[in-house]
């Protein structure tokens, strides 16, 4: 059903729609609207046979699901930043065991220092914990990818997380067609796990394993994400099928045909690239875009294929590995051959920082014109940056970086009678 | 009419329900058969705090997600935010401004990019004092939505009050509307808007 909606309450009734039996939650920005609207379904009574459980903090929400995934019940969590960190030691427990829980992910930025904004770096701190993570571009997308991951799930048995940009996705009111009951039924059959705790049937789940067969249990989970990726494909062709319009998958390519530059990204940042896409097309300028929707397990196969020929790639990542650099640009060096020539990496977005066309303009110019270093930093405040490393090297007592950083931003606003937007 | 984009900015204080103003006009819009899209600046929400929220509204999908840096209209849901930053920044000659105010908006003191504007572009509305009268609260959102559909006529009062109702029930939609309608009428017939002349 079409509607004008918040990206929250698009995704909360997707999930209610889903029949989930159990939904554990700890609130915490900017996830809280999904919760609150599946809570407040629970209540009404619009959604039977589902337990809603109250927790005490996000280690206990996935431990829940965890054990109402064990006894065979379809359980959906959804968290942010520090609360998937606080989750970190049940996430690797949720894959490990193959339990198939789905959750939300509303991207948010990891402290210190603490922002509550949107970044990428929460899903990428997860990024080796075993979980399938698939990331929405609208969210139109975002609620339809919440359909298509617990058929995912529990088809191969792995958890799912499903990233949503925080607040830019979460809290936008769009249009979005919301799938309704009836459609989810005809695409997600009920829950048969492969293992369940049945006190009929009793099986242990969770032994020690030592290092006889580790390995090998490691191997098993590796094989089952290489198996996902075909049944990503499917599962998205069949939902198409369903409600008639194409969703999901692994990638998801714009203009890319004859491109000399394509522009590689995750999330909600895909649609502002478009656009800027379609301008420099305008102009005879042959650029295209690549979204990665399916992060992990990452499509090699499917992103050489996309990327082949000879385009420069300018991959934009809201998330960095400190002294390193990108992420997702090293797994694109990974599928693509001659790639670290053709790779140039920018990082922007951080902890919020709005990602303009008028940016995306400037390093898509500077990318064809080939003027950009490997790594750079969209909108880079280098003054303030130079400032703060001559107090350092001047002063060893120079205090809190954070709080150095602010102090000197607002004392240049008072300078100029203005602050940044 | 067709729509390439028409953008707005809200500005105004945490309480007097922007994010929701921008919510009711993307809302409006797509009753209207049109795409719309409304976000605020995503703050720690701080009643009496500055927040600003946006709404754009177009023929065709929207996929940017940046905030509005070019408005065609500025929505002021507090004049003493007036002073404070820079609320036109970025709103062309031919753009739009509505302001919550009692009084006159001294359009020359108050920013040259005002002065430059068309005079039946900008208006001065009293809706605290119109959301108090007909809601018994200071929040003057669905008042300013009825402000806004007079002044640029981009959505009707019609699909304003739809969404109005669509998200306050009972004697609130119906005290809203109300409130929406007068607010229309103000700023549809400004001769009649005692003490609040434009410039």
């Amino acid at each position: 059903m079409l509607r004008q909606i918040e990206g929250s309450q698009a995704v909360a009734r997707v999930v209610a729609a889903c029949r989930p039996q159990v939904v554990c939650a700890y609130p915490i920005t900017p996830q809280t609207h999904i919760v609150e609207a599946i809570g407040a379904m629970v209540k009404s009574g619009e959604l039977p046979g589902c337990r809603f459980i109250n927790v005490e903090s996000e280690f206990s929400a996935l431990s829940v699901a965890i054990g109402a995934s064990a006894t065979g019940a379809r359980a959906y969590t959804a968290t942010a930043s520090q609360g998937l960190l606080f989750m970190m030691e049940a996430l690797y427990n949720a894959a490990g065991l193959g339990l198939p829980i789905v959750m939300t992910l509303a991207n948010r930025a990891v402290g210190a220092p603490i922002n509550i904004w949107n970044d990428h770096s929460d899903a990428m701190a997860a990024r080796d914990a075993g979980w399938i993570q698939l990331f929405a571009e609208s969210n139109q997308e975002a609620a339809d990818l919440h359909a298509q991951a617990f058929r995912l799930a529990e088809e191969v048995s792995l958890p799912v997380m499903v990233c949503m940009d925080g607040f830019v996705l979460t809290h936008a009111v769009e249009r979005v067609d919301v799938v309704t009951r009836e459609q989810i039924d005809a695409f997600l059959p009920p829950y048969e796990p492969r293992q369940v705790l049945d006190p009929s049937a009793p099986v242990t789940i969770g032994a020690m394993v030592g290092p006889e067969a580790f390995e090998e249990v490691r191997y098993l989970d590796h094989a089952r994400h290489l198996d996902a990726l075909g049944s990503i494909e499917a599962i998205a062709e069949e939902f198409a099928e369903v409600v008639g319009r194409p969703c999901g998958g692994l990638l998801s390519p714009y203009r890319t045909q004859d491109a000399e530059l394509i522009v590689v990204a995750l999330g909600s940042v895909l649609g502002t690239i478009h656009e800027v896409v379609d301008e420099a097309r305008d102009r005879g300028a042959r650029v295209g875009a690549l979204g990665i929707t399916t992060f992990r397990p990452f499509p090699l196969d499917a992103v050489r294929d996309a990327l082949g020929g000879d385009a420069r790639l300018l991959v934009v990542e809201k998330a960095f590995s400190s002294g390193f650099g990108g992420v997702l640009s090293t797994d694109i060096a990974m599928a693509v051959e001659g790639a670290p020539s053709r790779i140039s990496t920018v990082v922007g977005g951080l902890g919020g920082r709005a990602i303009t066309e008028t940016s995306l303009r400037r390093v898509i110019d500077d990318a064809l014109e080939g003027r950009l270093e490997r790594l750079e930093f969209l909108d880079l405040d280098r003054g303030a940056v130079e400032a703060e490393l001559a107090r350092m090297a001047a002063n060893r007592r120079s205090g809190p970086v954070a709080e150095n950083m602010l102090r000197s931003l607002s004392a240049s606003a008072r300078r100029t009678g203005g602050g940044r937007p | 009419m067709t729509l390439s984009q028409f953008q707005v900015r809200f500005h105004g204080r945490g309480g007097q329900g922007v994010v929701t103003a921008a919510e009711l006009l993307s809302v409006a819009a797509f009753y209207e058969g049109r795409y719309s899209q409304a976000f605020p600046t995503f703050g720690s929400e701080r009643a009496g705090a500055p927040v600003a929220a946006f709404c754009r509204i177009a023929d065709r999908q929207i996929r940017t997600r940046s905030p509005v840096s070019r408005p065609d209209a500025v929505v002021v849901g507090d004049a003493t935010l007036l002073h404070s930053g820079d609320l036109f920044a970025g709103l062309g000659t031919d753009g739009y401004v509505l302001v919550n105010t009692s009084g006159g908006i001294d359009r020359p003191a108050l920013d040259r990019r005002l002065a430059e504007l068309q005079t039946e572009r900008i208006a001065a509305l009293p809706a605290t004092e119109l959301a108090l009268r007909h809601l018994g609260r200071p929040v003057p959102n669905a008042v300013l939505l009825g402000g806004l559909a007079a002044l640029c006529d981009v959505v009707s009062l019609a699909s304003v009050q739809r969404a109005i109702a669509e998200r306050f029930t009972g004697p609130l939609g119906a005290a809203n509307q109300a409130a929406a309608a007068e607010a229309y009428a103000m700023v549809a017939h400004p001769a009649e808007l005692s003490g609040a002349s434009p410039d």
